[in-house]
């Protein structure tokens, strides 16, 4: 122990004075270069990319345009044409409907396997589950919807048959208006909640042990612990799964596109459908941008609103 | 006492059970898919399925090389994600060596900057990246799909921390040991990102081996299609007429993701998790 000490107080002395680096100019200039080169790359594709089109959407909003004549000025008409279009107004009310009972169902199941994975169990055990429930965030949206749309088939389909053996009747999981959407909202669920599992995981292993054992000395148990103690701690995992889980659901393409195509009707029809619908098959891109543009506000809205809400009821230890 | 006793002692099976339960669920679509794979096409309608097929077969296998040209669409899947995967890597490592232990000017605005584009959803700009793409001639193309993905605000974010994270005494002795800025970059620091390049590398291949909206945008030409795409329009075009055929394309599309999951499930955690915690 002493050992070490002594050069650790010698060596700050002679440190005291530093060499100047030869030709501190001449450094600088490399860094700023190689600052240059080395940022080039992002920074350009960003503003290619993000940040110009992200312009362009509003500019594009502003014209009538389907890409073969050239475009016309037409102030704020898309925008009146897009409240005035049922079909996208169905569609906003779909993206809302489903965001929520998705994220709802979501953060819920994912919270209650996280807290029954972090009960006591052999660690293999626990890393099968945790894997198992992982497991499909590693496969394709798409290529995960076409198998769906078997399983779900109203006649030779999975789910009817084991339905039909407990005596339930046949169900339309994706010919019926209700069902379709249900439907939509379970595959998108099945898919998505091992990402707020795995959050929710990482948040309950950053609860010191300690809060729970006093806890239980002093009496708390079970479901009062979790809501009083447990649910409280985890509020900041809550808030950054939730904001999360809401930007992605806003954005839900892959499931609707391959399960209904937006059917029956409109019943499944989603924000993210319609802008591809009307820029890419319509090629009406003016109208399409403008829907782009209100479902860029309507996530910053609902991101900065949960943010406000959420200084009130999260803690930080 | 003692009933209270049984219910605590019952409780922790009961857990048990039923995340096995959840388990089972969340892995049925994808154990279904397999086993039906492997059945004839004609059999594949058959309730109640065998879960365990009794004699398997490969004539689905054979049946969707016969249907599409898989191997045309696993080399463009390939191509694309492993070079959006090596791209990422190459501009996510150094931005975020620039930004994490370089100093020059506008350093702070131009992290802002890549912070707020890690906001912006892709679905959201579509339509005028589209058109940039369409005005270099890259629409239809595989490097349409490739090079807008090469710039990473996620991935430079999380170099960033993870050179931060580097002691910094190493670049200094290097400097006075007479390194130039680019010798400390090439002979100290990159030899030991290794591990934040494993993160940038896998969460991007998870991503793009899987993704479907840019391809169906982008790419109008079969030749051009990627596995995701071609097996939901492989889908369309034969119906529910062979369901064990598309599911056997499902099956291939699925080899590398597996394999990816088994071999880097670690960065892949650390890279979801991190991905949702830094937005």
């Amino acid at each position: 122990m002493t050992n070490t000490q002594i050069p650790a107080v010698r060596l700050k002395q002679p440190a005291a004075p530093p060499a100047a680096p030869p030709r501190p100019s001449a450094r600088d200039r490399g860094t700023r270069l190689l600052a240059t080169l080395f940022l080039a790359p992002t920074i350009v594709g960003i503003v290619v990319f993000t940040v110009v089109p992200i312009a362009g959407s509003v500019v594009l909003s502003l014209f009538h345009w389907n890409v073969i004549d050239d475009p016309s000025f037409a102030g704020a008409a898309n925008y009146g044409e897009v409240f005035g279009d049922s079909t996208v107004l169905v569609s906003f009310r779909n993206t809302l409907v489903f965001m929520v009972f998705a994220v709802a169902l979501q953060l819920l199941i994912a919270l209650a396997l996280a807290l029954a994975v972090n009960g006591r169990m052999p660690v293999w055990l626990r890393s099968v589950f945790r894997s198992a429930f992982f497991f499909p965030l590693v496969l394709s949206a798409a290529s995960i919807s076409v198998v769906m749309k078997y399983l779900f088939n109203q006649d030779f389909g999975m789910v009817n048959w084991l339905l039909g053996l407990v005596g339930i009747a046949p169900v339309p999981w994706l010919t019926s208006e209700n069902a379709a959407m249900a439907t939509v909202i379970l595959v998108y669920v099945w898919q998505q909640f091992g990402f707020s599992f795995l959050l929710f995981v990482g948040g309950l292993n950053n609860i010191p042990k300690e809060i729970h054992e006093a806890a239980s000395l002093d009496g708390a148990t079970g479901l009062r612990k979790h809501l009083n103690i447990t649910l409280p701690l985890l509020s900041p995992t809550l808030l950054v799964a939730s904001v999360v889980g809401i930007i992605n659901a806003l954005q839900v393409f892959e499931q609707p596109y391959v399960l209904t195509n937006g059917g029956p009707g409109d019943a499944t029809r989603t924000v993210v459908m319609v802008i591809y619908e009307s820029a890419f098959e319509q090629l009406r891109f003016g109208e399409a941008s403008a829907v782009g543009v209100l479902l860029f506000v309507l996530i910053m809205a609902v991101t900065a609103l949960q943010f406000r809400l959420s200084r009130r009821f999260v803690h930080y230890q | 006492m003692n009933l209270s006793r049984t219910r605590y002692s019952l409780a922790p099976w009961a857990r048990i059970a039923g995340l096995a339960v959840c388990a089972l669920l969340t892995l049925g679509p994808v154990i279904w898919t397999i086993s039906t794979s492997l059945r004839t096409p004609a059999e594949s309608f058959d309730l109640p399925p065998k879960i365990i097929p009794t004699d398997p077969t490969m004539e689905s296998y054979r049946g969707v090389f016969d249907q599409i040209d898989v191997w045309l669409l696993a080399l463009n899947s390939t191509l694309v994600t492993a070079l959006i995967a090596v791209g990422q890597m190459i501009t996510a490592g150094l931005a975020g060596y620039a930004f994490a232990r370089l100093e020059f000017r506008f350093k702070k605005p131009l992290f802002g900057l890549v912070l707020a584009t890690m906001m912006v959803p892709l679905q959201v700009t579509i339509v005028p990246v589209f058109l940039v793409l369409k005005s270099m001639g890259l629409t239809d193309t595989l490097l349409g799909l490739i090079i807008p993905a090469f710039p990473t605000a996620f991935g430079t974010f999380l170099m960033r921390q993870y050179f931060l994270g580097m002691p910094k005494d190493l670049g200094e002795a290097a400097m006075l040991d007479g390194c130039g800025p680019w010798r400390i970059f090439r002979s100290v620091y990159a030899p030991l990102a290794a591990p934040g390049l494993a993160i940038v590398g896998v969460l991007a291949f998870n991503y793009h081996w899987n993704e479907f909206f840019r391809p169906l945008i982008l790419e109008t030409s079969g030749q051009n299609y990627t596995l995701p795409l071609g097996l939901v329009s492989l889908q369309g075009n034969l119906g529910t007429g062979s369901i064990s055929v598309v599911l056997a394309g499902v099956v291939l599309s699925m080899i590398p993701a597996v394999v990816v999951f088994v071999v880097g499930q670690r960065p892949l955690r650390e890279g979801i998790t991190s991905a949702g915690v830094n937005r």
